[in-house]
């Protein structure tokens, strides 16, 4: 069922754009690489496909990651957005494009790389996630790991002020348009890396299963059914870092997703059990994004809207909603 | 003499249990002493921070002793694997699971997780001993409920039956009776009663139901701050040994009846 409406959303998400294309056109594209015009073969396999998969990896990678935080910190709230962990990505960003001119001349030309830019996210990123960590370790209660997210990001958003402040304003508009977020900037290279790190990460979830649903029970009762707990929860957090990190550093900040996602699929098969929700979840995160993305296009416009805004106009009101239905969320 | 001691589940010997900082140990509890035997009912009792879940965190190897041995059938428990004692040793915790959105059966299931594989895939032998299991506890009827669904009684029960699916010598539980009305406490010592008879593990659990406990239980622990007795409940009563159980202005142990009173 999943796979059929992920099949359709596909596609959809292919044929719209500036220029709406047929979906037979589409099929054809992909299947017999002589479609009717060159110009939509063009379009379609070095614009459209590689903008769908990246929308396809971010939606189910992002869920995914949302899944195992919520898992680890047993904590329905918990997600890669709101633990801060693209608020670190903003920083290192903001630090490599913001601060570039305070390094002078040479050296700030080979900062403003593009793959400067993903390795400062996934640096910023995956530091927070350790801090939020160490800090889990001392803080036992759930709520105020949450506001210590809260305050990561605060800290973050102030400090990209005072870089703001002495930038220019071509500096400004670089950083401005990362933080929309953007699906459609990945070649086909990009892309492949991507795959390779958000392949790593889903693959030691998928090892984690059994961890998973034994750390439902709490840490006293995984230990007592003879889990390694040092060692389970380190490759959740490598496989949390490894997707959010590398997503956030190719796609920009993504809001909402991490946590909605897990929470809808919840909602929609009923279970807590690993076994079911993460194949569950990679199918609906990857759905979920493609729609999103869909509407950023704003069909048959030339207009495309900031995906980050899209996710949030999608992914706030659902939480809330969740939230305002009394009954009780679930891990 | 060496049939005997292969009975014996769980022995502690001169243990000291408490905290250990880096600045200073702080002992809850020294000379520990007793030994339970395969198919025995044991009830841990003592006053409010005598050190009882202290006693069953460092015996469930949550905690390292600070002097003296624990053994589970005959092994050093220090030095047995995390996964081969989860065979032997399996525990019902005060922590609350209800936040999750398990069914009875799934969550009952979860107690074969030392057998199963990487996926944690149930064998017919897994869902043999969860069905067993769901049976001999008799909560059969809900197992298809939703563990946030249960009473607290229920809940009890079914974290019950997750430490039997376990199938291991050895229960502990923290203080399983708290939280029910005094049906239900009885209902769960009877229980427990009934399982180490017919299924001869060992079961030891800590309470404050001292009443309840003496007249089911067939063995006792009694932690009192100067000393910790063991023995069975006659034993005890003959030896005083629940004269200075708590202090005397309020509660006194009345011989002839074998209960608590209050003055």
């Amino acid at each position: 069922m999943l796979l059929i409406v992920l099949v359709v959303c596909f596609f959809l998400n292919i044929c719209l754009g500036s220029v709406s294309i047929p979906f037979k056109d589409v099929v054809a594209a992909i299947l017999e690489d002589n479609s009717t015009k060159s110009s939509w073969q063009h379009i379609i396999i070095n614009y459209r496909i590689p903008k769908a998969t990246t929308a396809l990896l971010v939606g189910s990678g992002l869920g995914v990651s949302g899944l195992l935080m919520q898992t680890l910190f047993r904590n329905p709230l918990a997600g890669p957005y709101v633990l801060g962990l693209s608020s670190g990505a903003s920083l290192g960003v903001a630090i490599v494009i913001l601060g570039s001119s305070l390094f002078g001349g040479a050296f700030s030309a080979l900062l403003l790389t593009k793959w400067s830019l993903v390795i400062a996210s996934s640096i910023g990123s995956f530091l927070v996630l350790l801090a939020v960590v160490l800090v889990s370790i001392k803080v036992k209660d759930t709520m105020a790991i949450l506001i210590i997210g809260l305050m990561f990001a605060s800290v973050t958003a102030a400090i990209v002020n005072m870089l703001s402040y002495f930038s220019t304003a071509e500096q400004l508009q670089r950083y401005v348009f990362w933080s929309f977020g953007s699906l459609g900037n990945l070649s086909w290279n990009e892309l492949l890396i991507l795959g390779v790190i958000y392949f790593i990460g889903v693959l030691l979830t998928i090892l984690s299963i059994k961890s998973l649903n034994a750390l439902l029970l709490g840490d006293h009762y995984a230990k007592s059914l003879g889990l390694n707990i040092k060692r389970s929860r380190f490759i959740i957090i490598i496989a949390t870092s490894c997707l959010a990190g590398s997503i956030t550093a190719f796609a920009g900040p993504i809001a909402f997703i991490g946590l909605a996602v897990p929470h809808l699929t919840k909602l929609i098969f009923d279970t807590s059990n690993h076994r079911i929700l993460v194949p569950a979840v990679l199918f609906s995160g990857s759905i979920l994004m493609l729609i999103c993305d869909s509407i950023a296009q704003l069909p048959t416009s030339e207009y495309t809207l900031p995906i980050n805004a899209v996710t949030s106009l999608v992914g706030a009101p659902v939480i809330i909603w969740l939230l305002m239905r009394k009954k009780k969320m679930f891990v | 003499m060496k049939k005997e001691t292969e009975h014996i589940v769980l022995k502690a010997s001169d243990l000291s249990v408490g905290y250990q900082s880096k600045k200073e140990t702080h002992t809850v509890a020294k000379q520990i002493n007793f030994e339970l035997k395969k198919g025995e009912l044991v009830g841990l009792v003592g006053g409010n921070g005598i050190g009882k879940s202290t006693l069953l965190r460092t015996l469930t190897n949550t905690q390292q002793p600070l002097a003296g041995t624990i053994h589970v059938n005959n092994q050093e428990l220090t030095k047995i694997n995390q996964l081969t004692l989860a065979k032997q040793l399996s525990v019902v915790l005060t922590e609350n699971v209800s936040q999750t959105n398990l069914s009875v059966q799934e969550l009952i299931a979860l107690g074969r997780q030392p057998y199963t594989n990487w996926l944690g895939t149930l064998s017919a032998t897994d869902i043999e001993k969860t069905v067993s299991s769901l049976d001999v506890i008799q909560i059969k009827e809900f197992a298809h409920k939703k563990c946030f669904e249960l009473s607290d009684g229920q809940l009890q029960k079914v974290m019950l039956a997750r430490a039997l699916a376990q199938d291991t010598d050895l229960i502990i539980l923290d203080e399983p009776t708290t939280h029910l009305d005094l049906y239900h406490k009885v209902y769960i010592l009877k229980l427990l009663q009934r399982l180490a008879k017919e299924t001869n593990k060992t079961i030891l659990f800590s309470t404050h139901e001292i009443n309840v406990a003496l007249s089911m239980c067939d063995k006792l622990i009694v932690m009192k701050q100067e000393k910790t007795h063991f023995g069975t409940p006659q034993e005890l009563i003959s030896n005083n040994a629940f004269d200075d159980l708590f202090p005397k202005d309020l509660v006194a142990f009345d011989l002839d009846s074998g209960s608590f009173k209050i003055k």
